[in-house]
């Protein structure tokens, strides 16, 4: 299981993450990328920047936590999570989940589980600027409400072996 | 105890972080949300809801009930919105 964990500025080159972990392998047969981007817009107003803070020794442990409780739960060959913080622009990557196993079902169901939890437990913060003025975005129900799904029995996807 | 605060509560306060001396009779998180409220202006405006403010002790996410002996490091911070 290989784990690829960074909190960073800089922007990530997807396809270089991708053949980081596909080189060379014949028994990947699934790999799933999530991208986060910046929109240009937030609670239907035009942005100019986002701002990212973040509580960088919690995030880490906290994606940690997750990252092992998605190996628990599902067959991968590896989970990676970058993402960034500071200040982006509409258009900017924000986050890259890639999860790899033998097949899709385990890729996809891991990827899921694991932005659904980037999105509520992680400590970050985003804070949009607009031509008038900053505002810190608030916290979405349906985001709980997806996060939550995954701690009730019966909807989790089994473990494949 | 090391206090740290994120966002909005951190702007509200003017600070990030501070180092306070608990008082006794202070065993939750809750409680020593209560007990801030109440030690200036700025404070009080940061935790005026306190049900909108998440706790994490030593660096995991703890609710209001929490007892807080032992604790090297508190943070306060509004609802997460990574991803």
């Amino acid at each position: 299981m290989t784990v690829t964990l960074r909190l960073q500025r800089e922007d990530f080159d997807v396809a270089a993450e991708v053949a980081k972990l596909t080189r060379g392998r014949t028994d990947m047969g699934a790999v799933v990328t999530f991208i986060g981007i910046c929109r240009g817009d937030e609670a239907g107003e035009p942005i100019a920047a986002l701002t990212l803070e973040h509580f960088p020794e919690m995030a880490e442990a906290e994606i940690r936590r997750h990252i092992e409780e998605a190996q628990r739960r599902w067959a991968l060959f590896s989970i990676t999570v970058i993402h960034r913080h500071g200040r982006l622009a509409p258009g900017d990557n924000i986050v890259l989940v890639v999860t790899a196993s033998s097949h899709r079902i385990d890729a996809f169901a891991a990827a899921e589980f694991l932005m659904d939890y980037l999105k509520t437990r992680a400590p970050f913060w985003k804070q949009v600027e607009s031509a008038k003025s900053k505002s810190w975005v608030e916290a979405k129900a349906q985001d709980d409400a997806a996060a939550e799904r995954w701690s009730k029995p019966g909807v989790r996807p089994a473990k494949r072996g | 105890m090391k206090l740290r605060y994120f966002a909005w509560v951190r702007e509200r306060l003017g600070k990030a972080d501070e180092d306070i001396e608990l008082p006794p009779g202070i065993d939750t998180v809750g409680e020593l949300m209560t007990w801030l409220a109440k030690r200036g202006e700025e404070y009080a405006h940061a935790f005026d809801n306190p049900k909108v403010i998440r706790a994490a002790i030593d660096r995991s996410h703890v609710k209001p009930d929490m007892r807080i002996a032992g604790a090297k490091e508190i943070a306060f911070f509004p609802p997460m919105t990574g991803g």
